[in-house]
C-alpha cells in the first residue's frame, strides 16, 4: 500500500509498504530516517520513541497504516538546522551519551517531559524515562542531562 | 494482508462482519509484538484508531461508560476520581509510551490472565459492551473470560465499551513485579468496597488461567465489616481475607514466580489493600 505521512513537518510518501510493518520500519528503511533505533521491536526499550500526533509512542508498535495522515516527529526533527534542541545539547554537555543507541528515544521522551513539566522532580524524570533502557550509562548522566535541560 | 480503516463504529462493525478473521488493532501494544515476531499473520488488520466513538467516555445514569479505545494515559488523567481502581491499575501498565497507546479494550481483547485491568474490572462489577451488525450485548465481566487468552467475543463482534457502575466506595489495586515499570504482574489484586449494598469486590490477576473473582473472600469481608459504624479492621479479619483470596487462586510455577510465592504474595496484597480501602471508608463514613 501507499502511505502518506507528515514527518518532521514534511509531507512524505512511501510505496509498497507491507500492511503489517511498523512505523519504525517505514521511518528507517523507507524514508531514510535512521535516528529512531530498532533494538527490541516489542515496546520494551523505548529507543524507537517518536511523537505521533504530538504523543510519544514506540514506533515499533504502530502499524504503518495507523500512521496514515498523521504527523510524526522524530529525533531528526528536534534540532533547528544546526542548532541542537536544548535536550540534545544537554545530553552532549552532561556526557549522557556512550554508545548512543538509546539516546534518540531518551531525547524524545525527555523532550516530551519538559514540554509537559518544565521543572520536573527527580521522581517525575525517572517515571517519564521508565520506558527507555540504556545499557551503558547507568542513567545518572541521563538524569543530569534532563535536569540541565530544564534550566535552559 | 489487508488493512481496513473504518472511520465510524457502523463501518467498523460492517468490516468485522464481512471479515471475521480480521484482527482488530487499537493501541497495537499486543498485536504489533505478535506481528513483529511473526507469531501471527492475519489475513487483515482492522484499525480502530479512527473510530471516534471508541475513544470517548461518558457519565451514564448508573456509572461510567468507558470507550474501549480510551488509552491508559487518559484514564489516569481524566478518570482518577470516578474510577480510582482502574486508574491505579492503569498507572502500573508498561511505560509512558505503552500507556499512551494501550487501551482497556485491548487488555480485554488479549484476555491475558496477567492483564492489569482485570482484577479491578472484576472487583468493580464491570460490564463489557460488545457489538456486531447483529446488535449489542452486555456481558458481565465474570462471564467474559473463558480460558487462557480466550474470551466471550464472537468472531463478528468488537468490544465497544466497558460500563463501570457507580461504586461510591474506596478501591485499591496492587501488583507484584521485579520493578515499578514495564513489568508483567507476578500476581495482582484489586478490591472495591460497595457501601450501597455492603459488599466487597475482589479480583485476582496472574494466578490462574483466567482472572479470578475471590467469591468466598468477598462474602467473608462483607459479613465481617462494620459498615454502619466503621471500626478499624482487625488483624484477624484482614488475615482471614488474605487467606481466602490466596485459596481462590489457582497459580502455576513459571518463569515469573512459583505457585507458592504467588499464593503468599496474594494474601499479603489482599490484606494490605483491604486495610487501605477500609481506612479510607472509615475516614469518610
Ligand atoms: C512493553 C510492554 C509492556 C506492557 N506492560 C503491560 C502491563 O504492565 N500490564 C498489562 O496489563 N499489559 C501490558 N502490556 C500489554 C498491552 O499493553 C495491554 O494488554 C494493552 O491493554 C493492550 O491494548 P492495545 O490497545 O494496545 O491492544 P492491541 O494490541 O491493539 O489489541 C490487543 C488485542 O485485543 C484485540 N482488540 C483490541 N481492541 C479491540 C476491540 N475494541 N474489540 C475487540 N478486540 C479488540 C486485538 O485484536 C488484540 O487481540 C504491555 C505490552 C508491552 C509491549
Ligand atoms: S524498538 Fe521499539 S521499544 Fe524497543
Ligand atoms: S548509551 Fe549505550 S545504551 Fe545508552
Amino acid at each position: 500500500m501507499r502511505l502518506n505521512v507528515t514527518v518532521n513537518g514534511e509531507a512524505r510518501q512511501a510505496d509498497d509498504v507491507w500492511e503489517g510493518e511498523s512505523l519504525l520500519y517505514v521511518l528507517r528503511e523507507r524514508l531514510g530516517l535512521p535516528g529512531s533505533k530498532n533494538a527490541c521491536e516489542q515496546g520494551e526499550c523505548g529507543s524507537c520513541t517518536v511523537y505521533l500526533d504530538g504523543t510519544p509512542v514506540c514506533s515499533c508498535l504502530v502499524a504503518a497504516g495507523q500512521a496514515e495522515g498523521c504527523e510524526v516527529r522524530t529525533v531528526e526533527g528536534l534540532a533547528e538546522g544546526d542548532q541542537l534542541d536544548r535536550v540534545q545539547q544537554s545530553f552532549v554537555d552532561a556526557g549522557a551519551v556512550q554508545c548512543g543507541f538509546c539516546t534518540p528515544g531518551l531525547v524524545v521522551a525527555a523532550h516530551d517531559l519538559l514540554k509537559r513539566v518544565p521543572n520536573p522532580s527527580d521522581p517525575e524524570i525517572r517515571e517519564a524515562l521508565a520506558g527507555n533502557l540504556c545499557r551503558c550509562t547507568g542513567y545518572e548522566k541521563i538524569l543530569d542531562a534532563v535536569r540541565l535541560a530544564a534550566t535552559r | 494482508m489487508e488493512f481496513l480503516r473504518p472511520t465510524s463504529l457502523a463501518e467498523a462493525l460492517e468490516a468485522k462482519s464481512a471479515n471475521p478473521d480480521a484482527v482488530p488493532i487499537a493501541g497495537g501494544t499486543d498485536v504489533m509484538v505478535e506481528l513483529n515476531f511473526d507469531h501471527r499473520r492475519p489475513a487483515a488488520l482492522l484499525d480502530l484508531n479512527r473510530v471516534g466513538e471508541l475513544a470517548e467516555w461518558s457519565v451514564t445514569a448508573t456509572g461510567t461508560r468507558l470507550g474501549a479505545g480510551v488509552p491508559y494515559t487518559r484514564i489516569i488523567a481524566e478518570l482518577g476520581d470516578r474510577l480510582p481502581g482502574l486508574a491505579m491499575a492503569s498507572r502500573t501498565v508498561g511505560s509512558p509510551q505503552i500507556r499512551n497507546r494501550g487501551t482497556v479494550g485491548g487488555n480485554l481483547g488479549a484476555s491475558s490472565p496477567a492483564g492489569d485491568t482485570h482484577p479491578v474490572l472484576l472487583a468493580t462489577d464491570a460490564v463489557v459492551e460488545v457489538a456486531s451488525v447483529r446488535g449489542v450485548r452486555e456481558i458481565p465481566i465474570g462471564e467474559f473470560y473463558r480460558g487462557v487468552k480466550r474470551n466471550a467475543l464472537e468472531p463478528d463482534e468488537l468490544i465497544t465499551a466497558i460500563h463501570l457502575p457507580e461504586g461510591g466506595g474506596p478501591q485499591q489495586f496492587s501488583k507484584v513485579g521485579t520493578r515499578n515499570a514495564m513489568v508483567i504482574a507476578v500476581c495482582s489484586f484489586g478490591v472495591a468496597l460497595h457501601p450501597a449494598d455492603n459488599r466487597v469486590g475482589a479480583g485476582i490477576g496472574s494466578a490462574g488461567p483466567t482472572p479470578i473473582r475471590a467469591v468466598d473472600a468477598e462474602r467473608f469481608a462483607a459479613e465481617e465489616l462494620s459498615w454502619d459504624s466503621p471500626k478499624p479492621l482487625t488483624d484477624a479479619v484482614a488475615r482471614r481475607f488474605g487467606e481466602l483470596v490466596a485459596a481462590a487462586a489457582t497459580p502455576i510455577d513459571d518463569v515469573r514466580g512459583t505457585a507458592a510465592y504467588r499464593r503468599h504474595a496474594l494474601s499479603v496484597l489482599a490484606r494490605r489493600t483491604l486495610t487501605w480501602a477500609w481506612k479510607d471508608y472509615a475516614r469518610c463514613a
